[in-house]
């Protein structure tokens, strides 16, 4: 079972961080190299991964037409969903990136009393936007904690995150993103978990970033509203990150080096998992290619050299054999 | 590579974007908050009774949210009395209370508030406390 070899990692994880700083001290490890070596591999591995991806040729233009091509004059081409210029292919890209438009039409097939409906289904779109911005939100958010002065835009997004300035837990406000990516990630897992087609293609390399970022998601929201940690003393960490001169101040708490532990493997795990589909939309053939297959030539550079023969090098060979027999030729 | 130099834009807007917080630290002082609770109000209490309503922990950690609870209490349910851990009664009142002594709001609360860009709207209603610049600056 996937599922389970899933969440035993993840818990391990917890487990590791937990006896490394609350038992055995090791705070300088857990809040100093791990994450330093979880950012460089995040980022050397991002890079050779997009490189990788770069250098296969995509001589062909093949994107998926989803719309009307450019066609006739009197008919209207879909400039969104078959695009045939760069202009069109980024305003399909915007929208694939920031709206998730292909997901937008998603379908679903499924027997209902003996018949086959096939139907719209937006509820996984739903789910993955209220997961990737509330997870925007929250890793812009945080960015209090990595900058010496709060730049203004990360504060705004703060206070329009807390703006409802609800207080029924631990804290005088409460994030809306904090319940949005709770309840949007439970929805992905739980998807995963009650569909049986699903289920069935499910893997544990599915299921691990689901358990890891909600474990993320949880200890960030223990620290905030249940057991919390001194801020000042993890900003004094983070920034000390920052300006490459690394302190560890005392009595942080195991809770929140879980949670740093955490994240930290989530970077290090990113450039070799599926989550790697944040830099691999920008850089899908069916999507970034403009529909031009006949307006402009596209050659494949690793055509095998077929040898050509005109014809006039062919009459030339047999000119008297073909008067001898009779066919006509083109020169005398 | 096809596109190549789109790719390689691409990744360094990436590059240029993760490593903000390393970029945007150069040049800056790396700071450590200070909070000082040194106010005349404070210095003249007998040195046994230096204690806030609770403990400094709890106060450290917690402070938000009985500030919030203190101004249900008063605002909303109209009882003004706190009765702390060690079971002595206290006014619940920001200016009243937590300011008298700490008076120096901006050593006191903005230390670590602007150091952690925390928008506390206590001063949407209250009054900000008048104070010494040059003893603030202290």
């Amino acid at each position: 079972m996937g599922i389970v070899r899933a969440l035993l990692v993840v818990l391990g994880l917890i487990f590791l961080a937990y006896v490394g700083t609350g038992i055995l001290g090791l705070e300088s490890i857990f809040g100093v190299v791990f994450p330093y070596t979880a950012f460089v591999i995040f980022v050397v591995g991002f890079i050779y991964k997009v490189i990788k991806w770069g250098r296969s040729p995509v001589p062909y233009r093949i994107p998926t037409t989803a719309g009307q091509h450019y066609s006739s004059l009197w008919f209207k081409q879909n400039k969104i969903d078959n695009p045939s210029t760069g202009w069109g292919v980024a305003l399909r890209m915007f929208f694939e990136v920031f709206t998730f438009r292909s997901l937008f039409r998603n379908t679903k097939a499924e027997f209902l009393k003996g018949r086959l409906y096939i139907g719209s289904s937006k509820w996984l779109w739903f789910g993955a936007i209220a997961f990737h911005y509330s997870f925007l939100i929250i890793f812009l958010r945080h960015m209090r904690f990595f900058t010496p002065e709060t730049p203004w835009l990360i504060s705004g997004i703060e206070s329009i995150d807390s703006f409802l300035q609800i207080h029924i837990l631990g804290s005088p406000l409460f994030y809306i993103t904090n319940l949005v990516i709770v309840g949007a990630l439970l929805y992905l897992l739980g998807r995963r978990v009650f569909d049986a087609k699903l289920r069935y293609i499910s893997l544990p390399s599915d299921y691990f970033p689901l358990f890891l970022i909600l474990g993320i998601v949880i200890t960030g929201i223990l620290m905030r509203y249940f057991f919390k940690v001194d801020v000042t003393k993890v900003k004094e960490l983070t920034l000390s990150l920052t300006f490459l001169k690394p302190t560890v101040p005392e009595g942080i708490g195991s809770l929140f080096y879980i949670h740093f532990f955490l994240i930290s493997v989530l970077f290090a795990y990113f450039p070799f998992s599926k989550l790697m589909h944040m830099a691999g939309v920008f850089l899908s053939p069916t999507r970034n290619l403009a529909n031009n297959n006949r307006m402009k030539r596209h050659v494949n550079p690793w055509e095998y050299p077929v040898k050509h023969r005109h014809y006039e090098e062919y009459e030339d060979e047999f000119r008297d054999k073909m008067k001898k027999a009779g066919i006509p030729v083109e020169k005398e | 590579m096809y596109d190549g130099w789109k790719i390689i834009i691409g990744l360094l807007v990436f590059v240029g974007f993760v490593t903000l917080p390393f970029t945007l630290s150069i040049g800056k002082d790396y700071i450590k908050v200070d909070p000082k609770i040194d106010t005349p109000e404070i210095q003249k209490l007998p040195s046994a009774e230096r204690k806030c309503v609770e403990s400094k922990e709890f106060m450290r950690k917690e402070h938000m949210k009985m500030l919030i609870d203190w101004r249900d209490a008063v605002v909303r349910e109209g009882k003004t009395l706190y009765v702390n851990s060690e079971g002595k009664s206290f006014n619940m009142s920001l200016q009243n209370t937590c300011m008298q002594c700490h008076s120096n709001k901006s050593k006191f609360c903005d230390e670590c508030h602007n150091y952690l860009a925390v928008k506390p709207y206590c001063w949407d209603c209250h009054l900000e406390p008048k104070e010494d610049k040059k003893e603030a600056r202290r």
